[in-house]
């Protein structure tokens, strides 16, 4: 709403006002990404420090699968070239290409989500909940951290979606995809840091 | 933002700032050859240990780079001079903090 009410006054007085404020936007929303960086960047120092804490209970090494993990790291990585694949599609104006590649990018998505869901369910029925140790503390906050981002990315792609088929390719819905699209990127950057530091440090060891 | 900026001044309509097939194919092959690399080192287990350690996190790093680069499109045009900034600070905030917090917690841990 905020886009098209910044926008409008900015079209019927021409073109070059419009870029900017799609410029100014997508600056404002990198700036929100690099707050959330922080956010991790603190997850990741809380997960560091407890990493050793098992209470007796289940250490990293005999809770990862590493297959399950290359296999959902493959999936967000393909999502997020797709993502990448529509947002060329979207400058060449082409609709149907955009929306097969959200949609191809969306169910990726999901399949990243629902095996973390799985893993998450796996463990806290075998007893290695939340509440086990401070390691599976600090795991379930940071890991569920980015999986409830990656969530929140699908709710925002679904929207994305209906927008694309109801209104079209305006200029609001392309600024709006620009912004969805470093979201996405940013969350598989973030998952290259989880699986380095959570999934193949915790086996390493 | 370079790429919308063009788009929308119909120059290169398509091919600009990164945003081309070739970046994805680019960033995306990388990307997953840096991944097969971290997770056969772990799961085959053929260096030794400090070895395999920094071969992964050599390939987390190198990919975080590709991935900047290739799909978030970062360079060092000045359409993403204050991306690049803001980055930068951000990292140079996360250093503090987060070392910083290893570092007293290790030290706490030490004289505990």
């Amino acid at each position: 709403m905020q886009t098209e009410s910044l926008t409008m006054p900015a079209n019927a007085s021409g073109g070059h006002e419009v870029h900017d404020v799609a410029q100014i936007q997508a600056l404002g929303f990198w700036i929100y990404l690099m707050s959330d960086l922080v956010v991790f960047g603190g997850l990741f120092a809380t997960y560091v420090v407890m990493s050793h804490n098992y209470a007796g209970g289940p250490t990293g090494g005999e809770l990862f699968h590493l297959p399950d993990v290359l296999l959902e790291t493959m999936c967000l990585l393909c999502s997020s070239a797709v993502f990448g694949l529509a947002m060329v599609a979207m400058h060449k104006g082409d609709r149907r290409l955009v929306l097969a590649g959200l949609a191809a990018a969306f169910l990726l998505g999901l399949g990243f989500v629902s095996m973390e869901a799985g893993e998450f369910q796996h463990m806290i029925l075998t007893g290695a909940g939340p509440q086990r140790s401070g390691f599976l503390s600090a795991f379930f906050t940071l890991v569920g951290t980015h999986g409830l981002h990656v969530s929140f990315g699908l709710l925002w792609m679904a929207v994305m979606m209906a927008q694309t088929v109801a209104k079209g390719l305006t200029r609001p819905v392309r600024a709006r995809l620009m912004r969805l699209g470093m979201f996405w990127h940013f969350l598989d950057v973030v998952w290259i840091g989880l699986f380095t530091v959570v999934y193949l440090m915790g086996v390493i060891k | 933002m370079s790429r919308t900026h063009r788009n929308e001044a119909g120059r290169d309509e398509g091919g600009a700032g990164g945003v081309t097939v070739k970046s994805y194919a680019t960033g995306f092959a990388l990307s997953i050859v840096l991944t097969a690399i971290a997770f056969l080192a772990v799961m085959t287990g053929a260096l030794p240990h400090t070895a395999t350690v920094l071969c992964v996190f050599a390939a987390a790093v190198l990919q975080i780079f590709v991935q900047l680069r290739y799909f978030l499109h970062l360079d060092r045009s000045s359409a993403m001079y204050w991306n690049v900034m803001s980055l930068l600070f951000t990292i140079f905030i996360i250093i503090l903090f987060v070392g910083g917090s290893l570092w007293i917690m290790y030290s706490l841990h030490y004289r505990m």
